[in-house]
């Protein structure tokens, strides 16, 4: 009994503290947990490996800001990455202000990592990846996108007129992008999924977070969406998949941080049995 | 072990540091970057839709390429600060009118076609154990949110099971939100130790 009073009265500062040890300790003393690639994960990272012919083109929707930047950010630099070694040219797009300084810290990260493992193969701004404008609008861009991008920007973020631009060859409108991933923690992915995959047939994949990710599998299983990448875990596995193609050395954000997310998960269970066992037996005695 | 020497990675870590000491208790610290993060997301939103619509969309176009049609959003997008001026209120209308015809027009379709394929994807194309979990499920939920019949009999007994699934998507939801939250406590802390202590690579 002593010890579910224990349970019932422990102060909460002292389960961050401990749950803080349960991630801290793990990046300086990593297990190596195994890791499973999930079909969702693995279908997007196939269609952009086997189905997108060289030069193709992939948008990558950078809705997020650095409250979810944590679980998008390593999905957004890793997809990118994988399209550059595929020889394929990225898009960025943002329907949020905050928005283009994800996409743009993403696309320098993956430009420098790039460069510097692939001498040889050197990408460029403007050529190979690119971040469009920010425009307001939401359902408006994506609309109007549907009909012409150049038109729709009429610069890439960073002032150049987007005409002028050697990425944007033979890019008119969704007719010309072979797959796009929209990364959000938002409901920001349903205008995409209901305007460009609906009204104009756009091939989508979905990138959100964790919280998120429960709600959007239904997308999966109408084909609405090829696949996702839910939280942290989805983007460590692409990771993973990315990995054995050898091509990239830029550093694995979401894969690092499993070590961690296991051992706080193994917490929270610990904590959820505790917890309702505290429960029940208080029930008992009271009831008593 | 190289403790950065650049003095942003200085600042974000401080100011993280100051946000997570709220844990312990309530404190100036959290204030200060609480406060700093809201002002500047303001100032940075402020300007991004200054340069991006004023300059981009509206001067730019007026003034260099004397495309006029501009005007049009131009007065519809002004008459919305009409609001501040209660004679003139009513002129605000104008442009709310259109933006709900406009959006409503644009979505209606759309949405149905959405949703359509979400009913469509609940008709199981061949008969097996998962397009049954799905049937069921979809069916008794409805039933649990059908309220013009008194949940008792067979209603009741169909509803129950509704409700069990939606306990398991509550569960499946629960525990994908406890991964997202460790997974932004991990980014910082990822942050805290390599970028700017360098314990880790």
């Amino acid at each position: 009994m002593k010890f579910i009073n224990f349970i019932n009265n422990l102060d909460k500062r002292w389960i961050y503290l401990v749950l803080a040890l349960c991630i801290i300790i793990p990046f300086i003393f990593p297990v190596g947990f195994p890791m499973k690639t999930t079909p969702p994960v693995k279908s997007i990272y196939d269609f952009i490996e086997d189905s997108i012919p060289e030069g193709g083109v992939v948008l990558i929707g950078a809705d997020y800001d650095p409250s979810t930047m944590a679980e998008l950010h390593p999905m957004a630099k890793v997809i990118a990455a994988h399209a550059l070694s595929n020889n394929l040219r990225v898009l960025f797009v943002t329907l949020y202000p905050q928005g283009a300084g994800m996409a743009q810290d993403a696309i320098d990260n993956v430009l420098r990592e790039w460069n510097k493992s692939n001498p040889d193969n050197p990408k460029k701004l403007g050529k190979d990846i690119t971040l469009l404008a920010y425009v307001p609008g939401v359902s408006a861009v994506v609309l109007k996108m549907g009909e012409d991008i150049t038109q729709t920007f009429n610069e890439d973020g960073y002032g150049n007129k987007l005409s002028e631009l050697e990425i944007m060859n033979g890019i008119k409108n969704y007719k010309d992008i072979n797959l796009m991933v929209e990364l959000a923690g938002s409901s920001v992915v349903l205008t995409w999924l209901i305007y460009a995959n609906g009204r104009y047939g756009l091939k989508m994949g979905i990138g959100t977070t964790a919280v998120s990710a429960a709600e959007y599998y239904s997308y999966l299983q109408s084909k609405q969406a090829i696949g996702m990448l839910g939280g942290l875990k989805g983007a460590a596995e692409y990771e993973h998949l990315l990995g054995k193609k050898n091509v990239y050395g830029g550093r694995k954000d979401a894969s690092i941080g499993m070590d961690a997310q296991s051992s706080a998960h193994i917490f929270f269970i610990i904590l959820i049995i505790l917890g309702n066992i505290a429960y029940f037996v208080k029930k008992k005695k009271e009831g008593k | 072990m190289a403790i950065s020497t650049n003095i942003w990675i200085w600042i974000a870590a401080l100011l993280t540091l100051a946000i997570y000491s709220f844990l312990y208790k309530d404190n100036p610290f959290y204030k200060f970057a609480e406060y700093l993060l809201v002002g500047i997301s303001i100032g940075y939103g402020i300007s991004v839709y200054w340069h991006n619509t004023i300059i981009t969309k509206v001067f730019n176009p007026l003034v260099y390429d004397k495309n006029f049609l501009v005007l049009i959003p131009l007065i519809l997008g002004l008459l919305m600060f009409s609001r501040f001026f209660k004679n003139v209120a009513y002129l605000s209308r104008i442009p709310i009118a259109f933006v709900v015809g406009a959006g409503t027009g644009l979505s209606v379709p759309s949405s149905f076609e959405f949703l359509f394929k979400q009913i469509y994807a609940t008709m199981p194309l061949k008969l097996d154990v998962g397009s049954l979990i799905i049937v069921v499920g979809v069916i008794s939920t409805l039933v649990y949110f059908f309220f013009s019949l008194e949940h008792k009999g067979f209603v009741g007994k169909v509803s129950k099971v509704g409700i069990t699934f939606i306990m398991v998507a509550f569960g499946a939801a629960f525990g994908y939100t406890i991964m997202a939250r460790v997974s932004l406590f991990i980014g910082r802390i990822q942050f805290l130790l390599s970028d700017w202590l360098g314990i880790i690579k």
